[in-house]
Parts: C-alpha cells; sequence; structure tokens
C-alpha cells in the first residue's frame, strides 16, 4: 500500500493570483519575508484577499534556511490573530514556515519534532493553508515536507506531515519572473534534483515517475532560457508547473542522497539549498548508477540523450547535467562554492553523521555507508567522477 | 537452523547485533528499547513479543516476553508474521516497511528516521541468524 498526497486545488496559469479574490474567510495571516515585500509582491496577494473582504496581517520575518525561533514568531502571531487563512509568499523558507506555523497553530499543544509521517495531527480545525510559490524550485507548495533548520544542532530537521500540504497552492508565472539568474539558477536545479531523485527513488511509483520524467524534460527545455531571459513568460510559465511537478513527484516518492549530502553541506557552510543539492547530484548518479542504471537510462531517453547500454545512457545523463549546470553559471565541484579544503575536511565527519542521518539515504536505490559518504563528499569537492 | 520467532531466535540475533561493526557505528548514540511485536497469520497461532534494550550501538539485552503489556519500552515495532519473514528474508526495509503500513511504529518516528542506517543494519543482522520459519 501506498498513499499519494496532493493539495486540494492547483491553480495555474497567468493571473492565477485572482484566485485569492474568491476566498471565504474572514481573517488571512501572510507568511512571508522583506525581499517579497519589497518586491510588491505582498501588496498584489494583500489587494486580492481585501478584495475578497478579508482582514489581513503579515508576517514578514522569515529568513533563508529558517529557524525554530521563526516559527516560533510567526506562530506567536497567528495565536493572536487567530486566521482561517494562512498563506505562505515567497520560496521554500517562507512556505515552510508557514506549513509548521499552521500545524502548531491549529495544535499548540504540538512541538515542531512531532511533526512527522504517520502521526494523526488532526489539523484543519480553525484554518486552511495557502502556498504561492514566488520561485520555480523548491515545490513545497506542494510537498508535506517542512524543513527547519535546529540551529543549536546545526541540522536541518526534515519534518513531514501529509497533513500540511496545502490545501490550495497557486502557481502564477508572473511571480518567479522577479527572480534574478542566479536564484533562478538555483531553484531550476533544486526542482531537477527532486525530479530525478523522485524518480530513482527505491520508492518511485506510476504517478511520481510520470511526474517527475514530464518536469525533467520540463526543466532542461526552458531553465536556460529563463536564466538567459527573465523576461521569458513561455519558459517561466513552464519551469514554475515543473518545479511543482517534481514537488509533487518527490512528495509521492523521496528525495535521494544528493538532498541528504546537500542539506548537510547547507546546514553546515549556509551555501543555498538548491546550489547545494545540485553540485552534488552528477556524483551522486554515477554512484547510484552501479546499480540503477536502467532508471537513469529511461530519464536518458526521454531526454533523447542517445548512447546503447543502461550505463552509457547513465553517463549521458551525468555528462548533460553537467553541461546545464555550467550553462547556467552553477559550481562543478564544490571547492568552486569558495569553501576551503582545510575547512570541509575538518568538518567532514559532521558531514557524512548529518547526510546519514538524512531520510534521502532511506530510499536511495544505493545506500552509502560512512565510508562511502566520505569518499562521495571528496569526490564531489575534488571535481573526481564516482568510480565505486 | 534457528527458529522464528523464538528465545533462542533472539538470543542468536543479540549475539550477531553486537558483532556487527556497521550497526555499532550507526548507532553510537542511540538510546532507546524496543518491543517487537509478531502478531499471528500464516501458521503462526499466537502473539509473540520480543524485548530489545539497544544503547549506544551495542544490545544490552534481548529476550521474550509473554505479553505486549509484560514491558514497557520507547518503541514498538510491529506486524504480521508474514511480513517479519520478508523483513528477515531482506524483502522489505523497515523504513519502507513503516511507510507501506506493513509495520505499524509507535514512538518516535522523527527519532528512528535520523538512525535510518542503524535501522536498516539491525536488519540486515536478522538475516544472518539462520532462521527457519514454523
Amino acid at each position: 500500500m501506498w498513499e499519494l498526497t496532493f493539495p486540494r486545488t492547483i491553480v495555474i496559469g497567468e493571473g492565477a493570483l485572482d484566485y485569492l479574490e474568491q476566498l471565504k474567510g474572514r481573517r488571512a495571516l501572510v507568511i512571508t519575508d522583506k525581499t517579497i515585500c519589497s518586491l510588491g509582491i505582498t501588496d498584489q496577494v494583500l489587494e486580492r484577499l481585501r478584495r475578497a473582504g478579508l482582514e489581513v496581517r503579515v508576517f514578514d520575518g522569515v529568513k533563508p534556511e529558517p529557524t525554530r525561533r521563526v516559527v516560533e514568531e510567526a506562530v506567536e502571531i497567528a495565536r493572536s490573530f487567530e486566521p482561517d487563512l494562512i498563506i505562505g509568499l515567497g520560496g521554500g523558507s517562507c512556505m515552510d514556515v508557514a506549513k509548521a506555523t499552521f500545524a502548531l497553530y491549529e495544535r499548540p499543544d504540538l512541538t515542531l519534532d512531532e511533526i512527522v509521517p504517520l502521526m494523526e495531527l488532526g489539523l484543519r480545525k480553525k484554518a486552511k493553508l495557502i502556498n504561492i510559490p514566488t520561485t520555480s524550485g523548491t515545490g513545497a507548495d506542494v510537498t508535506w515536507a517542512v524543513v527547519i533548520t535546529d540551529e543549536a544542532e546545526e541540522f536541518k530537521m526534515e519534518l513531514a506531515s501529509r497533513e500540511v500540504v496545502a490545501d490550495v497552492a497557486i502557481l502564477d508565472p508572473r511571480l518567479p519572473s522577479t527572480m534574478p539568474p542566479r536564484l533562478t539558477a538555483d531553484t531550476g536545479l533544486d526542482a531537477l534534483t527532486h525530479a530525478i531523485e523522485a524518480y530513482t527513488s527505491k520508492w518511485h511509483n506510476d504517478f511520481s515517475d510520470a511526474l517527475a520524467l514530464w518536469a525533467i524534460r520540463a526543466i532542461f527545455a526552458y531553465l536556460p532560457r529563463a536564466y538567459r531571459d527573465g523576461e521569458d513568460v513561455e519558459a517561466r510559465e513552464k519551469l514554475h508547473n515543473a518545479a511543482t511537478m517534481a514537488g509533487l513527484a518527490f512528495s509521492n516518492s523521496q528525495i535521494g542522497i544528493a538532498h541528504a549530502m546537500g542539506h548537510a553541506l547547507g546546514a553546515l557552510f549556509k551555501v543555498p539549498h538548491g546550489r547545494s543539492v545540485a553540485v552534488f547530484l552528477p556524483y551522486t548518479i554515477e554512484y547510484n548508477a552501479r546499480v540503477a542504471a536502467a532508471r537513469y537510462a529511461e530519464i536518458a531517453d526521454a531526454l533523447g540523450l542517445g548512447g546503447q547500454t543502461a550505463e552509457e545512457k547513465a553517463k549521458a545523463l551525468v555528462e548533460a547535467i553537467r553541461r546545464l549546470l555550467a550553462e547556467v553559471g552553477e559550481p562543478l565541484k564544490v571547492a568552486e562554492l569558495g569553501i576551503s579544503r582545510t575547512d570541509y575536511e575538518a568538518r567532514l565527519e559532521a558531514l557524512v553523521d548529518r547526510a546519514m542521518s538524512s531520510t534521502g539515504t532511506i530510499a536511495s536505490p544505493r545506500e552509502p555507508g560512512r565510508e562511502d559518504y566520505e569518499r562521495l563528499f571528496k569526490h564531489a569537492y575534488e571535481g573526481r567522477h564516482v568510480d565505486f | 537452523m534457528v527458529l522464528f520467532p523464538s528465545e533462542e531466535w533472539i538470543k542468536r540475533f543479540k549475539e550477531e547485533l553486537n558483532k556487527n561493526k556497521e550497526y555499532e557505528e550507526a548507532a553510537k548514540d542511540w538510546e532507546g528499547d524496543f518491543l517487537f511485536i509478531i502478531t499471528p497469520d500464516e501458521g503462526l497461532d499466537k502473539e509473540y513479543v520480543f524485548y530489545v534494550d539497544l544503547w549506544h550501538g551495542k544490545c544490552r539485552d534481548a529476550y521474550m516476553v509473554p505479553s505486549r503489556d509484560a514491558k514497557k519500552a520507547d518503541f514498538v515495532f510491529e506486524g504480521p508474521y508474514s511480513n517479519w519473514k520478508k523483513l528477515i528474508r531482506g524483502e522489505i526495509d523497515p523504513i519502507t516497511g513503516i511507510m507501506t503500513r506493513k509495520f505499524k511504529l509507535r514512538g518516535s518516528l522523527m527519532r528512528i528516521m535520523r538512525y535510518t542506517k542503524a535501522a536498516s543494519e539491525l536488519v540486515k543482522t536478522a538475516s544472518r541468524v539462520p532462521t527457519e520459519f514454523k
């Protein structure tokens, strides 16, 4: 038995934001960050919510890699304002904080650590959750994952509950057009990593496969275009939809070891999420291909990359990803992230510890132990092909 | 060959687990005891319960208890005999077993999911016990 979970409603296409005017309710709490506010996006949302007759309040204190403290601040506002709609507006951090706030507002007796799969939380007694992504990458608008950083432990808590999947996700392609090229690349490659890992996870299924393959094709086709020209409306829309499809895919399958390693790197060296997972993707494919070449070959076939055997096709996929990384100005090895070898090696054990305890390790087609993780981290630092 | 489930089997499991260096490393910080509950189906006529005390990469104690109420533990891992057979044969892994509802877990899944490698090694160890089934 495998349970699939999707939002009740996904609104797509230009003008999708106008859906907010149809909402029924009394009070809406918008959870976002100061950048989104400064870009005028929050105002666009508030205007529509007010037209729907809603009283609104904004929490704009979300920061990248949000911590427990940020969630606590948002929950405090939710408890005093008593919204019946909670709206996550922004990138993955804003939507993750919205999901966590939604759960803790509904259940004041819960702690963050209790947002776990298979535990019945009994949410939606007070509010509904709406997510509006402004980046095209995290998939947080439709997933049941919530990533919150535990500062004390320098650890990214990978929380999850099907009950924090949004009631409504609104994908308005005009919103990501405000992203600069670097953020477009980082987030787009995060989506690519989601899709490839969802497709090759031990927990993949027909539904996640379909969504993942479509997303992979779209990201290869449209990410370079959106990176070069942020005003390319078609590319923005296709990429925005692909990111959410990749989110649906991994949310109903699982992430893999590129995410396990990327979360570890992000937590210890403050590397932006998309960049930290994408830099590991080629190395983890080389590692996994020893046992899962056929799955990577299917992706290569979908992209028309050529090759005769499954192994050749998997290699072609790795090379295609490297070309894509280079095309959108992303690092091809960890050393290019500006992390010194001394610092990296000093924290190698901590990196391995965190990767080992990531949910990304569970369903990887090939499950690394400590030794293999250590070698993977070293190879990725130096840009060496993985041959073990 | 050792019959599963039996007192002899869980003692043998403890011995094998304490020889497993991969488990010791993966579970070096783990503190928590388990009840493993095998519910009857496919020829098993009654419920069997094992108590397993795991502490910092070692198994401090493991024995059969007369019923699920006879001993308290931080975690309860429960499933039908047929699924335990698949687990011991390595046909399913414990986390996938939980996610696909083949097994029920009571206790903090968050804690378990930070020790997935240890969970995997626990099962690999079970596979190393030369087991025969009823």
